[in-house]
């Protein structure tokens, strides 16, 4: 295995093994605190455009399987670890990491002193890097990284969005709702509905793909919803032709700012029908609301964030994968309210919107990887979509 | 929520003395607590019985009973204290157990006492196997499949509901034995058969084996408004099969996926709630089948437990302190992440590093027991090492285990077919066999087959060895590194190979014997090189967020490159700047017999005299169950093995004023002359007069200066030489080893035959310095004295008058504090004895010295010049804690500064009594010795000496009848004595019955005796009657240091069983002495407090 040198853009180098993909790769550097989940992060779409760094020095161990993806394939622009496992030691594994991130052309490293890559990123903010598994001036490369393009702006959604709008479950995927082995217990304290195949009468859940992770999808698929994924340019007409009970408007990568003609959509879609925005979606309601966002300095990217639930001061432990956040003094206070904060920061991470069934959530209701704290979530919109009321006169 | 105000005063009951699976994390816990409840402005009323505690220093509680944890006393303390609410979940499972039983007396609706924390139908609910199951299929969990039969028909039945393979465990035998898997009918048959029979009360359980499968453990805490979080996860290493208190385990947990992980933490959620604890910290256990994950839920603790001491040690999650607040009424978001102080302790800490937690056996103290690993714990004390990879790890934790080993070695080297057949029996070598076997090429494969041990570990394992092999053949390059020139490449290459062997936790001593150079050597070319440690923090964010707590591992790190910027501060290597006066406190490292708890209270001790000065204290352990490794107890902790590389390591870094080695046991007291030749100035006593306390021959000519006596002796470095020695001093005589602790392989002995077979293994354990050999002075009294010296004055302590006669372990015998049989000459002999002594070696600090005192000549036993074992229990009878004086003394602040230059003779009596853990162990002889085989103390304290040495007992778990039938059997030379006793016994209503030559003997003195036959003289015999309940006391002393089969038999029985066995004379008299105090005047409780105020403190 070769040497692989990963770059900041203030100047920061580190030298490590090169352990995926031959190459080089360029994006915003994050890290993400999860001990478990490195299969869904690689394959969440909202990480494209960035190269993740795992805190947990151990990655691979369980190895990959084909059920534990997010999406159809990895997006991360490059993988940084400061252990990759020689092994996988899984009942389910089918592959390890390692031959994975190659197959994928992920390019990744290992053997780098993480702990200070994400020192400083906390201390500096986000910072773009590059990965590189060729020998060479490591102050050559340093200038290609400072000429990298900005993450600010770009409107990555185009990227990972669905080309066509198309039925959840795939062939082959989703069938498998992932970690509902044991749902019937979960049937049986009412924690969740009973689960049942998606049939002409059941509610018809219409999802607009940023960039969505497929447990969006096998949520709703578990509680017996239709679900259709539609391409994130789809037009709010379109999308109300096909007479859907609900609109997820879902999670996805980058700058919301940059994704205009979502914001426009989602107007035209207001008032008309329920809606649910999770992460980027949820970004985009604060913009369509009229409100703004903001760049958090490094964003949140993890699995144990404390939300708090403001009316019922119950706290969740989350899922959490956002740079952007909106900004609460920018939403009209009179058309909407913020439901849910962070603990950690204060941030803002649910709102509802006074008048319309909309509600919005910042974290990750679907986990994957992470804490099922929130799913009870999903349940909630769908009493908004069955009965077509508004959280204010439920009194959620 | 904000917490209550309709509770004013709270109840805490610790967990007693230390006991095998009971150990310093329940003071860790309750301390916390203490702390946390007082923060808060409630009164707080503390029990227990256990003097070495920090929980029980006076104040850490407003009020502190250290009497007996029983319903009696502690209904008796509720009767006087009246508190409003009791919590019952941080003194381990003694805490829980007797709550349940004042619970069910009615004690705490009597007086209005509300559980808080957990109530009664919770706690039961968790403890009791049937609601347990029951409650747990109620939220559609699955536990193993269980049950218990009285007969083989009844096996049968189960066998067919449960299937094989499966356990099968008879109901009451000593140490668990006699059980076995099943796989077929036939074996099943065989094994039910033997296990009903050795069943004292014939019954087996059958339970589903899950023996191989993956375990797991969560710790969960609960508010009371229904948020749970899950404080970490833990992997055993060891799969299901062995005690997680006995595997080696990691935090957090290795190889499930995430979506397993989320099903367990969902069924831990589950649990919690099901079982209804309503705030508080739980532990609860998984096993899951490796090849389909299927899901067992095995047991939970609804209370703070060691493995929540570990999870709160790896984390930085105080689990115990955040507990004690929600249980008065707040809720996690209210309350504040210590570490971070700006994010809330609602969430769930995520971890950057890894954490191996390894067990410390005692097997070597323990002859004749069971080495074989099961699902009784048997190890006695603990050691955790972070690292930032799972070698790395553990290779710090097995130099921190202080088992002889540098990091992971190779266990013996034995054929294949010897290390398969040891592989599959789990026991404490089995991680060194692993080397051996992988050395001898095993594959990965083989060895998951052999011991189920999860293949991710194996691989680890397996990694290590290639790279040692590597290292190995790497000897010529860093030999020609070391030549070479800074920024040559052969130089980077150099660097780069002891960077990755660093980075993989090889100690500088491993490298050194791998390259065939000294450990110095490797130091030198890793501080050369910059090959150096860069110490990250334990900061329950993965570095999110910035951490106000420094809690410190080393690790090695490939350094960062800057290419346009200069590498800040803080980040790494940076010596932090020093503000002030810093010490550097050395603890003891794990707990084993002879080092536990005691010496953690006097490094804790030291510590909060430092900082209540305002000196910086750095405190360096790898105890996690300790108060010493809360990172409230010291400025800055270091998480860090105790071995001279680690200690100079952060010495290197922080550059203290001084040292202290003398408080944590014999752990420093090794380091102290590599710390000393390495410059590092120590702290106290000179290391000279160590080397002379420890030095015969300087010792005997330092006695000789002082006028002072001690019994003839003499050294010897073999067998034939000791003969020699032994045949000068004439027999019976007593033979150690130097340099250990706790009488490791000391043995009395009374002839040549057994010369020779207890001197081998003393020389084993003596490790080529010199095995002592002195005269043994029977039926002498000994006694130790505790002292302190600043250099100018001498202060004695406190005079301890052991109870048992010469030749037990003073770790190990009862003793009494003030003296009660000596006359004052003797005492001020004693007292003159030991002020020369500490003059002329010196002594700024903590002295013990170990008399025996035979025909009113006293002989010098040993000094140590430093804290002793009965440091805390001494500070506890006076009231005054020695540990801290001794610490401003080695600060510069002088006794007579600190007003403390007399001796206090309390008008009460102090007993200190040792526990125990035969019951643990089939086949281990229960009689004392001068090998320390106890684990824990507990006090007794009243104003007769009856009485303090009768709640000594009682605390102690010796429950003594008072009334019954009193079984006598005792060697010759006690017929005599044992007479007074048995006319003590008869006249408070006891019946009588004895063996035919102690029954010959009572009749003589006219007394009734009942004679009864031994166990080879016919049926029915003494063990009959011992085993059908007709006999309440059993008083038996050996006949001979090599004990008689029978007389061993009775006493494992009466262990099993559960009946008190006296086996001293001197035991006897003064538990007749406590008898019939009881029966005089029943017992009575009184806080220690009220006796400190009995004492006038004088200062001249």
């Amino acid at each position: 295995m070769g040497n692989a040198w990963l770059i900041l853009e203030d100047g920061t180098a580190l030298q490590g093994r090169s352990v995926g993909a031959e190459g080089e790769a360029f994006g915003e550097l994050v890290f993400n605190t999860a001990m478990t989940g490195y299969q869904e992060i690689l394959t969440d779409p909202s990480y494209r455009g960035q190269i993740v760094c795992m805190t947990y020095p151990h990655i691979g161990n369980y190895g990959v399987n084909d059920e534990d993806v997010e999406s159809r394939r990895p997006w991360v622009e490059g993988f940084v670890m400061r252990q990759l496992s020689p092994i996988a030691s899984n009942f389910r594994a089918q592959e390890p990491l390692e031959a994975y991130l190659k197959r994928h052309g992920i390019v990744a490293i290992d053997g780098v002193d993480t702990r200070q890559l994400t020192l400083t990123l906390r201390q500096r903010g986000c910072l773009k890097a590059g990965m590189f598994t060729r020998d060479a001036d490591p102050r050559e490369l340093w200038k290609r990284v400072q000429a990298a393009p900005d993450i600010m702006g770009r409107d990555l959604v185009t990227e990972v969005t669905c080309e066509q709008p198309y039925e959840w479950p795939l062939e082959g995927q989703g069938t498998r709702d992932r970690g509902h082995e044991q749902d019937t217990r979960r049937i049986n304290e009412g924690i969740i509905p009973v689960p049942r195949p998606g049939g002409r009468n059941d509610p018809h859940i219409a999802v607009m793909d940023f960039g969505v992770k497929h447990n969006i999808l096998r949520q709703l698929a578990s509680l017996g919803c239709r679900v259709s994924v539609w391409p994130a340019a789809s037009s709010a007409k379109a999308i109300l032709a096909s007479k859907p009970d609900g609109v997820v408007l879902s999670n996805g990568p980058g700058d919301p700012a940059a994704v205009t003609y979502g914001i426009e959509t989602i107007r035209r879609l207001m008032g008309q029908v329920p809606m649910l925005g999770i992460c980027l979606g949820h970004q985009l309601l604060g913009l369509a609301y009229g409100g703004q966002t903001f760049k958090l300095k490094f964003g949140h990217h993890g699995g144990n964030h404390p939300v708090q639930d403001r009316t019922t001061r119950q706290v969740e432990i989350t899922t959490q994968n956002h740079n952007f956040a909106v900004d609460p003094k920018t939403v009209p206070q009179q058309d909407v309210e913020v439901t849910h904060i962070n603990l950690n920061d204060d941030t803002v991470e649910g709102m509802r919107h006074r008048t319309f069934p909309i509600l919005s959530l910042q974290y990750h209701p679907e986990a994957a990887p992470g804490p099922h704290d929130a799913r009870y979530l999903f349940g909630r919109f769908l009493e908004l979509t069955s009965r077509g009321q508004t959280p204010v006169e439920k009194g959620v | 929520m904000p917490k209550r105000t309709d509770i004013k005063k709270i109840l805490l009951i610790g967990s007693g003395p230390i006991v095998i699976s009971q150990a310093c994390e329940f003071d860790y816990s309750g301390t916390q607590a203490c702390k946390a409840l007082k923060e808060e402005g409630y009164t707080i009323v503390l029990v227990n019985s256990n003097p070495a505690t920090i929980m029980t220093d006076p104040e850490m509680a407003h009020t502190t009973y250290i009497e007996p944890i029983t319903a009696d006393a502690i209904e008796k303390i509720i009767e006087a204290e009246r508190p409003d609410a009791l919590l019952p979940t941080l003194g381990g499972q003694t805490a829980l157990n007797v709550t349940v039983q004042l619970g069910e007396r009615g004690v705490l609706d009597r007086f209005g006492v509300e559980l808080i924390g957990a109530k009664l139908d919770a706690i039961k609910r968790a403890e009791d196997r049937e609601l347990f199951k029951q409650t747990m299929e109620s939220v559609g969990l699955e536990v193993p499949r269980a049950g218990y039969a009285r007969a083989m028909d009844e096996a049968a039945v189960l066998a067919q509901e449960i299937g094989f393979p499966c356990v099968i465990r008879p109901s009451f035998t000593l140490g668990g034995t006699g059980g076995g898997v099943a796989y077929n009918a036939e074996e099943f048959q065989e094994i039910v058969k033997r296990g009903l029979d050795l069943s004292m009360i014939r019954e087996v359980s059958v339970e589903e084996s899950v023996i191989g499968w993956k375990e797991f453990e969560l710790e969960v805490m609960r508010d009371r408004a229904d948020n749970v979080v899950i404080v970490c996860s833990i992997e055993n290493v060891d799969p299901m099969g062995v005690h997680t208190g006995d595997s080696i385990t990691v935090a957090p947990a290795q190889t499930l996926t995430d979506r397993e992980y989320q099903d367990m933490r969902d069924a831990a959620i589950r649990v919690i709630r099901a079982i209804g604890v309503e705030t508080g910290g739980s532990n609860i256990q998984f096993a899951v089948h490796p090849d389909s994950g299927r899901l067992l839920v095995i047991e939970m603790n609804p209370r703070v437990s060691r493995s929540s001491a570990l999870a709160s040690k790896a984390t930085g999650f105080p689990i115990a302190k955040i507990a004690a607040k929600l249980a008065v009424g707040y809720t996690l978001d209210e309350l504040a992440n210590d570490i971070t102080k700006e994010t809330p302790a609602c969430f769930e800490p995520t971890l950057d590093y890894i954490v191996v937690k390894i067990p410390r056996f005692a097997f070597e103290k323990l002859p004749g027991a069971d080495p074989t690993l099961t699902i009784q714990m048997k190890s006695v004390g603990e050691t955790m090492a972070i690292g930032r990879s799972f070698a790395e790890a553990l290779q710090k934790g097995l130099r921190g285990l202080e088992v002889g080993k540098d990091g992971w070695e190779a266990g013996e080297r034995l054929s294949l077919d010897i290390l398969r057949q040891k592989l599959a029996v789990p026991s404490a070598e089995r991680i060194f066999q692993l080397k051996a076997a992988l050395l001898a090429g095993m594959s990965i494969d083989e060895l998951y087959q052999l011991t189920k041990i999860d293949r991710w570990f194996l691989r680890q394992l397996y990694d290590l060895v290639e790279l040692e092999q590597g290292l190995k053949a790497a000897q010529p390059q860093m030999r020609a590194c070391a030549q070479a020139s800074a920024g040559s490449e052969v130089h980077a290459a150099g660097a780069a190979v002891l960077r990755r062997a660093k980075q993989h936790g090889f100690s500088d001593r491993q490298l050194a014997r791998l390259w065939g150079v000294d450990e110095a050597m490797v130091r030198q070319w890793r501080v050369q090189w910059s090959v150096l440690p860069t110490y990250y923090l334990v900061d329950t964010c993965a570095a999110e967020f910035e951490a106000r707590t420094p809690y410190y591992y080393s690790t090695y790190e490939q350094p960062v490159i800057a290419l346009g910027w200069r590498l800040e501060a803080g980040g790494s290597n940076e010596p932090p700047r020093a503000t002030k006066r810093k010490v550097m406190i050395l603890g003891g490292g794990p707990n084993r017999i002879g080092q536990g708890i005691e010496f953690d209270y006097c490094c804790v001790h030291a510590a909060f005299a430092l900082r209540e000065r305002g000196l910086e204290v750095i405190m360096v352990n790898s105890n996690p169950e300790t108060v010493s490794t809360d990172y409230d107890t010291s400025d800055k902790l270091y998480f860090e093995p105790l071995t001279l590389e680690d200690v100079l390591n952060i010495y290197d870094r922080e550059r203290p004023e001084g040292v202290i080695v003398q408080f944590g046991g014999q752990t420093p007291i090794n380091l102290a002359d590599g710390l000393a030749k390495a410059g590092v100035p120590l702290l106290g006593t000179p290391v000279a007069a160590i080397d002379v306390a420890e030095d015969r021959e300087k010792f005997r000519q330092l006695l000789d200066e002082l006028g002072l006596r001690q019994p003839p002796s003499g050294t010897a470095l073999t067998v034939e030489e000791a003969k020699l020695v032994a045949h000068t001093v004439g027999y019976p005589c007593l033979l150690r080893p130097s340099y250990v602790l706790g009488g490791r392989a000391m043995e009395i002995v009374y002839d040549d035959e057994q010369l020779k077979h207890f001197a081998q293994r003393a020389f084993e354990a003596s490790q080529g310095f010199p095995v002592l050999i002195d005269k043994f002075l029977e039926d002498a009294i000994e006694v130790d004295v505790d002292a302190l010296g600043d250099g100018e004055t001498v202060v004695i302590g406190g005079i301890l008058e052991h109870i048992e006669e010469a030749g037990i372990h003073s770790g190990d015998s009862a003793m009494v504090l003030p003296p009660h049989t000596l006359t004052e000459k003797l005492m001020d002999e004693l007292r003159q004895a030991t002020k020369k002594l500490a003059q002329a070696l010196g002594v700024i600090g903590l002295m013990n010295v170990q008399y025996a005192i035979k025909e009113d000549t006293i002989y010098v036993l040993e000094v140590n010049p430093r804290a002793s074992r009965t440091v805390p229990f001494v500070s506890k009878a006076i009231g005054v804690p020695l540990a801290k004086l001794a610490t401003n003394a080695m600060t510069g602040v002088s006794l007579r500064a600190q007003q403390f230059t007399r001796e206090i003779e309390p008008t009460y009596l102090a007993v200190k009594e040792s526990v125990f853990p035969f019951s643990r162990f089939a086949g281990v002889d229960i009689i004392l010795g001068p090998e320390m085989r106890s684990t824990g103390e507990v006090m007794g304290i009243d104003e007769d000496f009856g009485r303090a040495f009768i709640k000594s007992q009682i605390a102690a778990g010796q429950l003594l009848p008072q009334a019954g039938t009193v079984f006598i059997s005792v060697k010759d030379r006690d017929k005599r004595a044992v007479t007074l006793v048995a006319r003590r016994l008869e006249a408070l209503g006891f019946e009588l019955v004895a063996t035919s030559g102690t029954a010959n003997a009572l009749h003589g003195h006219g007394l009734r005796a009942r004679p009864v036959n031994k166990v080879h003289e016919g049926r029915p015999n003494i063990l009959d009657l011992v085993k059908n309940g007709e006999i309440h006391l059993i008083i038996n002393t050996p006949s001979g240091r090599l004990p008689r089969a029978d007389e061993v038999q009775i006493r494992s029985v009466a262990v099993a069983l559960g009946i008190p066995c006296i086996t001293t004379i001197a035991g006897a008299q003064a538990s007749v002495s406590g008898l019939e105090a009881i029966k005089k005047q029943g017992l009575t409780v009184k806080p220690i407090q009220a006796y400190h105020e009995l004492l006038t403190h004088e200062s001249s």
